[in-house]
């Protein structure tokens, strides 16, 4: 087991909690903004994983007693890498969205929207298909 | 050993680089993917005969370094994958060369392809936490181009559901990897199993609860479900197969793996009991709402999904067999099914069910290839489907009454299953014909409402039918197979001793 010092514990917790509240946001960018900073946290906690800080773990330079753990560093480098890497994917999309959409707004799931609608399955299955349903459904978009 | 997941990025890299020549790419595809499934069968029998395989990578010893290891699960689902990823991979070759003529390259799909099989190769065969959550980002990063490439506005809306769910599950993967290490220090799986057992009780439950979250988003269990139905159906269908098909069955291996072995149980496993009769009874209910042949499909996915984890709640060696034999047929039925679908759909122009009709006479070829895994799905006998319900039925009959109630979901689930394929069935294949619907979105890459079905992707699709039909043949072997499997996974002691040595 490995304690960590207050302000550290803080600090992570304040990570966590404002980038879960950015992520709840219905903009885009509001979630990838959340997702940078939690990441940041995920990152902040993996390296306090390891333990306090220590010497460079170079053998032979300082008695191997006074080292800090290399493994999350590794594991945090890997981590930010990959962080990254999605981020810039998630800027392209939200890009592609604002070109193809006009707005980068997570929107609801529409074919959930029509299901739920629809009062009496049966009824509007057996019904024309686009005759009582089709004046709510113009506002929106088609399926494919 | 490290083949299977070298050559297809190695293939990836290649495709990039031979983006010009479409023949080019497509034999890369096909070799590598043929080579790795040649190279999983040879590591099932090798595993299958002296236990665990275990390979090094840098030389470093088991608990420093990274350990790749294949034992009998892991080689098993790592050939039906690969199998399944080469009939998804000729069925879209095939609808490229119908679409586009012999000549068009496609930049970003080859490529992303075998990163995706290199991923899901790498999460069955790696022995360690953190190597797992690189596997997992592989495949999704692979699996996020896949689902947004060449994207029209309703899929770019799904794709961000997509990606945003799959992130942040990814993320708090990485808080539960951290977390994992700050309480046991170490990440490798068999040198965890020792540790998280000597810790406070408290702490096992918060870091066993969490593996359960962070892979319940990836499988999909209810009530973590709620992205899959949204994001598949959007998809072009042979994605939407290799997704329905590989990933959310890499999160129930993820599952399976690291709960048997870190977090072993007692006995039943009272709460992903009750997890899974949720799973199968909402995924099942959701699926009879729908009027999307692919929505109905995933929510079905969704319910059998919940069948998969219902054997890993029951935690005796009969329930872990039925759950490996489960995923295998699973793998290949629900991709079969999406191809199908895939199919219907480029026939008919049109998702919505109701909009169909009559096609059991324009094209009695598909009618047949819907039938086969459809049957499968619901568990008719004497299909793949029928063998591995059953066991998991004895494994549910033989625990507590609990347990059995839960089973009697499991069929309750089984018999809605059959009534919404008998449903789709109707409303398709019978009737009236209706001409095809125009393609709603004709700048978009995804041809349909076309009168021809290339005959290379219905055979691609047959194959894969033939495959899960060949399951049901071969279910006695497949069977004690799965059953040697569950019994290694249940002892713990091959998994470990192979990974840490003797001594350990």
């Amino acid at each position: 087991m490995i304690t960590i010092n207050v302000s550290m514990a803080l600090v992570v917790g304040v990570l966590y909690s404002v980038g879960f509240y950015l992520l709840l946001q219905r903009s885009l960018m509001k979630v990838l903004l959340g997702i940078v900073v939690l990441g940041h946290g995920a990152n902040l906690l993996l390296q306090l994983a390891g333990g306090p800080p220590g010497r460079a773990p170079i053998v032979g330079d300082v008695p191997t007693d006074s080292f800090t753990d290399p493994l999350p560093q590794a594991l945090a480098l890997t981590a930010i890498v990959i962080t990254f890497a999605l981020t810039t994917f998630l800027l392209a999309l939200g890009y592609r969205s604002w070109v193809l959409l006009g707005d980068d707004e997570v929107q609801d799931d529409v074919e959930d929207r029509r299901v739920a609608r629809r009062e009496r399955p049966a009824a509007a299955m057996d019904t024309e298909p686009g005759t009582d349903e089709a004046d709510e459904e113009e506002a929106l978009s088609p399926r494919w | 050993m490290t083949l299977p997941v070298l050559l297809p990025i190695l293939g990836a890299g290649l495709t990039v680089m031979g983006g010009r020549s479409a023949t080019l790419q497509r034999i890369i595809g096909l070799a590598v993917l043929g080579t790795v499934a040649v190279l999983a069968a040879v590591l099932l029998v090798a595993a299958d005969r002296t236990g665990p395989l275990v390979v090094e990578l840098g030389g470093w010893a088991a608990p420093v370094g990274i350990a790749l290891v294949a034992d009998r699960l892991s080689a098993l689902l790592l050939l039906i994958s690969t199998l399944v990823t080469i009939a998804v991979l000729v069925y879209s070759i095939d609808q490229r060369i119908a679409d586009y003529g012999r000549e068009t390259p496609s930049t970003t799909f080859h490529p992303m392809y075998l990163l995706l099989c290199a991923g899901v190769s790498l999460a069955y065969l790696t022995g360690d936490l953190f190597t797992l959550f690189v596997a997992f980002e592989i495949m999704l990063s692979a699996s996020y181009v896949l689902i947004t490439r060449r994207t029209s506005a309703s899929r770019i809306r799904s794709g961000m559901t997509y990606v945003t769910v799959s992130l942040t599950s990814s993320l708090l993967f990485l808080t539960m990897i951290a977390l994992t290490y700050a309480a046991a220090g170490t990440v490798n799986f068999a040198d965890l199993a020792g540790r998280v057992g000597a810790l406070p009780e408290g702490v096992r439950t918060v870091l066993g609860l969490m593996f359960l979250v962070v892979f319940g988003i990836k499988a999909a269990i209810v009530p973590l479900h709620f992205w899959l139905p949204d994001s598949y159906p959007n998809a072009p269908a042979p994605v939407t197969a290799l997704f329905a098909g590989l990933l959310t069955k890499v999160g129930i291996y993820a599952l399976l793996r690291t709960q048997i072995l870190i977090f072993p149980q007692g006995g039943v496993w009272t709460l992903l009991l009750y997890l899974a009769a949720a799973t199968m009874a909402v995924g099942v209910l959701g699926a009879l709402a729908q009027n999307d042949l692919n929505r109905l499909l995933s929510f079905l996915l969704v319910s059998h999904i919940g069948f998969m984890i219902f054997g890993l709640a029951v935690f005796d060696a009969a329930g872990i067999a039925g759950t490996v034999l489960y995923v295998i047929h699973h793998i290949t039925v629900q991709a079969t099914l999406f191809l199908v679908s895939g199919l219907i759909t480029r026939r008919t122009g049109t998702v919505a069910i109701d909009q169909m009709g009559g096609l059991a006479r324009t094209s009695p070829a598909l009618a047949v290839l819907f039938a086969i895994p459809a049957l499968t799905l619901a568990g008719i006998p004497p299909t793949s489907g029928f063998v591995a319900k059953l066991s998991l039925l004895q494994a549910g009959a033989g625990a507590d009454v609990s347990t059995a109630m839960v089973a009697g979901v499991l069929v309750a689930a089984s018999l809605l299953t059959l009534y919404a394929m008998a449903r789709v069935w109707v409303r398709v294949f019978w009737g009236k014909s209706q001409p095809p619907q125009p393609d709603p979105d004709p700048d978009d890459e995804l041809v349909v409402g076309t009168a021809s079905t290339p005959k290379p992707m219905i055979a691609a699709a047959a194959s894969l039918a033939a495959v899960s039909v060949l399951i049901a043949v071969a279910a006695g072997p497949l069977s004690a197979l799965s059953a040697r499997a569950a019994t290694d996974l249940l002892e713990r002691t091959p998994y470990i001793t192979a990974v840490l040595g003797e001594g350990s």
